[in-house]
């Protein structure tokens, strides 16, 4: 292939390189080992401090079209907190947000059927409202939240029963995908009532939200590697988590991940080292025809 | 039609007869589900619920072929094959899932918004023994109208007054007073945490002692934020111009930003590849059988 062929080369090759090099990894089970960074070790212990019984506030701002990528992170701290024996009150300020509540309380439900709902998680559903909502909330809780998603007076659940506001919490827990999520949480929430704060974020909102680290916000998983990480310190921490595959989701999502990113790194090269190449026969062509046009012009 | 349209609707067409056959055959892209009595305190059977169960449980007792969830998933299958067919170029495929996605993500938002928003916010506060009659059973018996909820009631019609042929400007009342509030509380919470934390997570101390001395790695990278910082913020530093220490200063504030910039192009990067194998693992897991991570069934 020449330099003039490579630069017009058919998008479409790019693509199906693409497919091919996230398609080729899963289909082959490939898989990598992970080692936990500081920044996830952080994470692991700011939930692993907390006793057995701490309420922990867990908004789940985000929709299906974000579930690859967060959806294993939401799992992750899920666990975390069922391993923990803690108290877990799940929010959504996103319409679409419902769906992904129910699949974290299903989880509860399929792999620790100990678990009450009304005793040891509560679903409060989608409220409508944005920032206003969590303004509420953190200084009145019955002024925007009277029961469940199902309705079921805050009276009724002995998790709810003497619940105040959400200010009470231990530990603020959010993974979401954009506005509202993460960055109102820390504005309205964190930073208003210094309540220690995690996030999980998607790759591509996650440099906006490092500039909160350390304080307000005390940790941070950031896209899938973050959530593989967090896999990775999970199963070091509790090694009965090895037998289950799904509790590895993020861990088997870094195969294709991997040489995904070859891919990308080689055509940026091919693609950089190409512009090169065209740049320095250029001058050399538009100098032959400079002198040309003198010489014609002389003569 | 164009003879490249008829060979594509051809293939499709096949490619999908293939599939069901495939799927009729072997079992590829069902779903199963076990039927699960929700009783009462009583002991009376309320209705009944039925939850998705792997594969493999099939031959348990009350385990079936759920055949809505079943379309469902070859929907949902047709449609991600749908959308990726933009990768080759724009067809009518692709158009359609386009639209089936907004018009289904709006039609949700307006059913979802009508139910947790009007109805309890509105309705129940307004007249709440009728609400717990009808739409809100919930709803604790001796709550009293809260007539201020008229407020928003009556700035709901003043914004709706805007598609009104005359007395438009009515509704600029009411938008007036949603961003004056938006405003103020915005300004009460940003200002902690996006500027006065942002500033004292700055003042940070260029040389970090501990017990043996001098920790030189919490040193540097202290030295890299305030310099990080300092050498941005010149660089929008407009009213001097940018010559001298000043000019080499700002040409480092440009480095940090490429920097973040390459950053967040990486981690972007990273977040379309992950939605992608999540599409692909969907494919090949749930639908096809190609794979079977969590072992919930023979892989075909």
């Amino acid at each position: 292939m020449t330099l003039a062929q490579f630069s017009r080369l058919d998008r479409r090759w790019v693509f199906l390189a693409m497919l091919l090099a996230v398609a080729v990894p899963m289909l082959a089970r490939l898989r990598f080992p992970e080692s936990p960074s500081s920044r996830i070790r952080d994470v692991f212990y700011a939930i692993e401090k907390l006793p057995a019984g701490s309420r922990v506030l867990i908004a789940l701002d985000y929709d299906p079209a974000s579930e690859g990528e967060l959806g294993p992170m939401s799992a992750a701290f899920v666990r975390h907190c069922c391993e923990k024996r803690l108290k877990m009150y799940f929010i959504t300020l996103w319409d679409r947000g419902p769906p992904i509540i129910a699949k974290q309380t299903q989880l509860i439900r399929r792999e620790y059927p100990q678990f009450r709902y009304g005793e040891d998680y509560v679903d409060f559903g989608f409220r409508a409202g944005e920032r206003g909502v969590i303004k509420n909330v953190m200084s009145n809780l019955r002024a925007d939240i009277s029961g469940d998603y199902l309705g079921t007076s805050l009276e009724e659940l002995p998790l709810t029963k003497n619940l105040k506001s959400f200010a009470e919490m231990d530990l603020l827990i959010c993974v979401g995908s954009g506005s509202p999520g993460p960055q109102e949480w820390i504005q309205y929430a964190a930073a208003q009532y210094d309540l220690p704060m995690l996030c999980g974020s998607p790759g591509v909102q996650a440099p906006q939200l490092y500039p909160y680290l350390p304080k307000p916000l005390v940790g941070i998983l950031a896209a899938i590697k973050g959530a593989a990480e967090y896999e990775q310190q999970l199963l070091l921490g509790y090694p009965q988590l090895r037998e289950r595959e799904d509790a590895q989701e993020g861990l088997r999502r870094m195969g294709p991940q991997l040489v995904a990113h070859v891919l990308v790194v080689l055509l940026i090269a091919a693609g950089n080292f190409a512009f090169w190449a065209e740049r320095r026969q250029r001058p050399r062509a538009a100098g032959t025809a400079t002198s040309t046009g003198a010489e014609a012009g002389t003569a | 039609m164009k003879s490249t349209t008829a060979l594509w609707t051809f293939l499709f067409v096949a490619g999908l007869l293939a599939l069901v056959a495939r799927g009729v055959v072997t079992g590829a892209g069902s779903r199963y589900v076990r039927a699960v009595e929700v009783k009462s305190a009583a002991g009376e059977v309320q209705w009944t619920r039925y939850e998705s169960v792997p594969p493999k449980a099939l031959g348990e007792p009350g385990v079936t072929v759920s055949r809505p969830r079943t379309l469902g998933l070859w929907i949902s299958a047709l449609l991600t094959l749908a959308t990726f067919s933009l990768l080759y170029g724009d067809n009518i495929w692709f158009k359609l899932a386009q639209s089936l996605v907004v018009g289904v993500a709006a039609g949700f938002a307006v059913v979802t918004g009508f139910w947790t928003m009007i109805v309890p916010n509105l309705f129940a506060k307004l007249a709440p023994d009728a609400a717990r009659n009808t739409f809100v059973p919930g709803l604790e018996p001796g709550t009293s109208s809260d007539w201020w909820s008229l407020i928003p009631l009556l700035l709901c019609a003043m914004m709706l007054w805007r598609l009104s042929p005359r007395g438009g400007w009515i509704s600029r009342w009411p938008l007036a007073f949603f961003i004056g509030l938006t405003a103020g509380l915005q300004l009460v919470s940003i200002f902690k945490a996006d500027f006065v934390d942002q500033i004292s997570g700055t003042m940070l101390p260029l040389v970090v002692l501990k017990d043996s001395g001098i920790d030189v790695w919490k040193s540097i990278r202290n030295v890299l934020i305030v310099g990080s910082v300092l050498s941005v913020l010149v660089y929008f530093l407009f009213s001097v111009e940018h010559k001298g220490l000043v000019g080499r200063v700002a040409r480092l504030g440009i480095g940090v930003l490429m920097i973040t910039f390459g950053a967040s192009f990486g981690m972007t990067v990273m977040g379309r590849i992950s939605l992608l194998a999540a599409r692909l693992q969907f494919l090949f897991d749930d639908w096809l059988w190609m794979i079977d991570p969590l072992g919930t069934r023979t892989v075909l």
